[in-house]
């Protein structure tokens, strides 16, 4: 099956990346410093920063994924929005200024701040890597399926050329952007995005006559009578019933613990602009999701349930096949390089983001303790940027077909399992310690990774990763509700057995400085 | 490395954290940071919750084809709005007077941060 014509797709989608990366190309000429390149010189504003948040995390599971969970499932996809949106007010109020007030470019800058440095260190950067190399196998998966519905491509193989060029695009962006060139495609494709959907909404909306309720009835009548309600996917049994709590626990607790969105903070002058761009962030990402919610039970309404899940590309397809429904193939073309544009961005952003942590952290600071000549963390950096981008393209070949929003909730268990913990111990409890926080880190990343790896997402059910097999013991899809208080309990019994020889003088001054910005990076001089 | 910024001493982050204006700053941002998060998130899993397993419930119709389960859900939306608004006022109200005049006390070298790509 074949949706609008391949070559205005591609047009469309080519001339948006030749127009970001001649931006990206021009705001990067000022890239001299590692301030600049990481943290793009601390210099945008908290309207233009949360709008760069909005775009780093209205990724492919927001539109795509979300899209598609509520067209099929109704109700229960409208939970990964709520989770994905609530979970903001966890980052606004007790992570986000805090943050910036004490770090410089990365987590685990905060993380180690009072602790014993290297160790520290190394665990916050493996659970960085950790949680960012999740997040980009989700993207490639639905740049996999959104291309092959583009394109009409079915095939393996032919899916596969295509995460190909998406890596390969991606590592062109990152390495000649760097942050700052990166924030940039990310106010624009947030824009665009925003948008795109706000269209698509008023233009579903003008079928049923701006009546919200007849829409739902039409949905209702056009897929399943059950989709108003909770229940489709996950009201089928005990199980499945706690395997929500689970996702939903993940969903809230995760953003406050995303290295990619923990990072943005860093990329404004002040605590003040931080909380500022949280703010711009939490209205874009809101009126976001609404319009999913409208888009969802619009697919559900106009497509129906059976003809997306036929579709190439799966529940992931839900969105394109509204936009080729509403306005033919131009606005397929349209909303589809949106859509690509958006994974693209958000890859990149995940990306810089590993590639700092590996760079700054795991090579300046324990390899070289501290010890690097001039720009040689920034070289690291860029071949860090080429290896991630190859070993995302591996795995993303691996994942094709799962639903994007449920991979994107497994980075989310990850983090915060392995982060959060972390995060919120070492700025709010004194007592808390190297040992605590070694344990928190590894223990929740380690038990998160165990439980997914023998989960019916790997292997013993129809969607596994690996078909034919079964050496799954764990019967939920999302870990979150083990390993989530796991992390939390190891962080506290950790610290309590351990002898409190932590530096009590580094623990006054995080303190003061979280809460009152002095001494805190300010912006470098363009 | 080192975190500390050159032109603030240790003793100077010790002698600001047993300082009275620091710790009204301090209580002042706890007693509203945790209450409002225990409340916001007891808010989550109770929706959670009764989405889980009281689904008769949620499918009640209110409005048309609007059941209790939707308005619930944009219920989660409204809350988060309002939230993020009433922090806003109350950081901008409450917190930043202290925290700036924190920092004009003791924040003696401006200028003096620029970081290099070893710092």
């Amino acid at each position: 099956m074949t949706i609008g014509e391949p070559w205005i797709n591609i047009s469309i989608f080519g001339a948006f990346v030749a127009v970001t990366l001649v931006i990206v190309l021009r705001a990067s000429r000022n890239n001299k410093t590692a301030a600049d390149y990481y943290a793009a010189g601390r210099s945008f504003t908290g309207p233009q920063n949360g709008t760069a948040i909005a775009g780093d995390y209205l990724s492919a599971a927001s539109f795509l994924g979300i899209c598609g969970a509520i067209a099929v499932n109704g109700y229960d996809g409208f939970l990964y929005s709520i989770g994905f949106l609530v979970a903001w007010l966890v980052a606004l109020l007790l992570v986000a200024e805090l943050l910036r007030n004490t770090g410089k470019f990365t987590m685990a800058d905060v993380l180690s701040f009072r602790l014993k440095e290297r160790p520290v260190r190394m665990a916050a950067a493996t659970g960085t890597l950790a949680v960012c190399f999740f997040y980009l196998l989700a993207q490639m998966a639905g740049a996999g399926g959104l291309v092959s519905l583009l394109l009409g491509i079915n095939d393996r193989l032919g899916q596969s050329i295509v995460i190909i060029v998406v890596g390969g695009l991606m590592i062109m962006y990152v390495l000649v952007g760097g942050m700052k060139g990166t924030t940039w495609v990310q106010i624009i494709k947030a824009v665009l995005l925003i948008v795109g959907a706000a269209v698509m909404t008023i233009w579903v909306l003008a079928i049923y006559g701006f009546n919200f309720s007849d829409l739902l009835g039409a949905a209702a009548a056009n897929s399943d009578a059950a989709v108003l309600a909770p229940g489709v996917q996950y009201g089928l049994s005990d199980l499945s019933r706690l395997d929500f709590l689970s996702l939903a626990l993940a969903l809230v607790l995760g953003t406050a613990g995303l290295p990619h969105v923990l990072m943005r903070f860093y990329t404004v002058p002040t605590a003040k602009e931080a909380r500022k761009s949280v703010v711009w962030a939490i209205w874009a990402i809101g009126i976001f999701y609404l319009f999913t919610l409208v888009l969802g039970y619009g697919a559900g309404a106009l497509i129906g349930k059976e003809t997306i899940l036929a579709a190439p590309g799966g529940v992931n397809s839900a969105a394109p096949l509204l936009a080729f429904e509403l306005g033919g193939s131009i606005l397929l073309g349209i909303i589809s390089a949106v859509a690509f544009a958006t994974i693209l961005a958000v890859v990149a952003g995940l990306t810089i983001t590993a590639a700092t942590s590996f760079a700054h952290d795991v090579y300046a600071n324990v390899i070289k303790k501290g010890k690097v000549e001039p720009n040689g963390e920034v070289r690291v950096a860029r071949i860090t940027v080429v290896v991630i981008g190859i070993l995302a393209i591996a795995g993303g070949i691996g994942v094709q077909g799962q639903n994007v929003a449920f991979l994107v909730a497994l980075a989310f268990a990850i983090a915060a399992s392995a982060n959060l913990p972390t995060i919120l111990y070492s700025i709010f409890w004194k007592r808390f310690t190297t040992r605590g926080a070694l344990w928190s880190m590894y223990g929740g990343l380690g038990s998160a990774l165990i439980l997914i790896v023998f989960s019916p997402v790997m292997s013993g059910a129809e969607t596994s990763i690996i078909k034919g097999v079964d050496f799954s013991w764990f019967p939920l899809s999302n870990p979150g509700i083990v390993s989530i208080p796991l992390g939390f309990l190891l962080g506290w019994v950790g610290s309590l057995l351990s002898r409190n020889d932590e530096d009590v003088a580094k623990a006054e001054e995080m303190d003061v400085r979280s809460l009152t910005g002095l001494g805190a990076e300010k912006a470098t001089k363009d | 490395m080192s975190n500390a910024a050159p032109s603030t001493s240790a003793e100077v982050f010790t002698e600001i954290e047993r300082s009275r204006p620091f710790r009204r700053l301090k209580r002042k941002h706890r007693s509203f940071v945790f209450p409002v998060a225990i409340l916001f998130l007891l808010w989550y899993f109770a929706y959670v919750l009764l989405a889980d397993y009281a689904h008769e419930f949620m499918a009640t119709p209110v409005i048309g084809n609007v059941n209790v389960g939707l308005l619930l859900g944009l219920g989660q939306f409204v809350t988060t709005f309002a939230i993020t608004t009433w922090y806003v006022m109350y950081a901008n109200r409450e917190l930043d007077p202290i925290a700036e005049s924190i920092r004009a006390q003791y924040d003696t070298d401006e200028s003096a941060n620029h970081e290099d790509v070893t710092a």
